[in-house]
């Protein structure tokens, strides 16, 4: 127990890492309408962090790179 | 002085040459005031994600440069004046990027790729879990091996 906290759970979910983070991570842009779009949902929302596994400093760029993005017409504010 | 970057989005009823000479216009009012532009492009007539003052296209144009605040605000003041432009934004930058945009380089590279088109991105494919199809014991059995590899 001691050596795998884990033991023999049956979902082990290994701990994901920031998209964002290491070498040749991608960067922020909120002109890469590409790339910002893996982070929304079917509807157009912000997907949360918990789900993406940004860390957090990312997910707040993120944000903002998605809102920019909104607000010149690159990504909708809803979706149907 | 410091670098900002501009996006501005015209009217799709003006033509390509004239957001032209729209943007000569406005970054005059940049230049005269000892501004220098680093980079500037014309991504062509794109579509609108939503409506904006009710047109569902818009001309864009992205500008880097580097330019006292002043002469952004007079040229700011006369794009809210300008009845062609949609919308403007302005961002503070680090420095002027190198190198075309994501955008411009996306449209290079769909220009030279054969005529099938862009399939869009699949993204990551994710664990395989039932590696078997059948028994439900094969997710548990996987998950053993990974532990064991750590």
């Amino acid at each position: 127990m001691g050596q795998r906290p884990f033991g023999r759970r049956p979902f082990f979910r290994r701990k994901k890492s920031c998209p964002f983070s290491g070498p040749n991570a991608p960067a922020i842009d909120y002109k890469d309408v590409k790339l910002l779009q893996r982070f929304l949902s079917e509807r157009g929302k912000i997907v949360p962090s918990r789900i993406t596994a940004v860390s957090g400093k990312k997910q707040r760029a993120l944000s903002r790179a998605i809102k920019r993005a909104r607000f010149v017409g690159l990504l909708p504010y809803i979706l149907n | 002085m410091p670098f900002y970057e501009s996006i501005v989005i015209a009217r799709q009823d003006v033509s390509a040459t004239q957001v032209e000479t729209l943007t000569d216009e406005f970054t005059n009012y940049l230049t005269e005031a000892g501004g220098t532009i680093g980079r500037r492009e014309y991504w062509g007539l794109k579509s609108l994600s939503y409506r904006i003052k009710k047109n569902r296209k818009g001309h864009y144009v992205l500008l880097n440069y580097d330019a006292p605040s002043e002469a952004v605000q007079e040229m700011e003041r006369n794009m809210r004046l300008s009845e062609d432009i949609l919308r403007y934004m302005t961002i503070r930058m680090e420095d002027i990027p190198e190198g075309p945009s994501v955008v411009m380089q996306r449209r290079d590279e769909r220009d030279s790729r054969d005529s099938r088109g862009d399939r869009g991105d699949r993204g990551d494919r994710g664990p395989r879990r039932d590696y078997r199809g059948d028994s439900d014991d094969a997710p548990v059995a996987e998950a053993k091996s990974s532990e064991g590899d750590e």
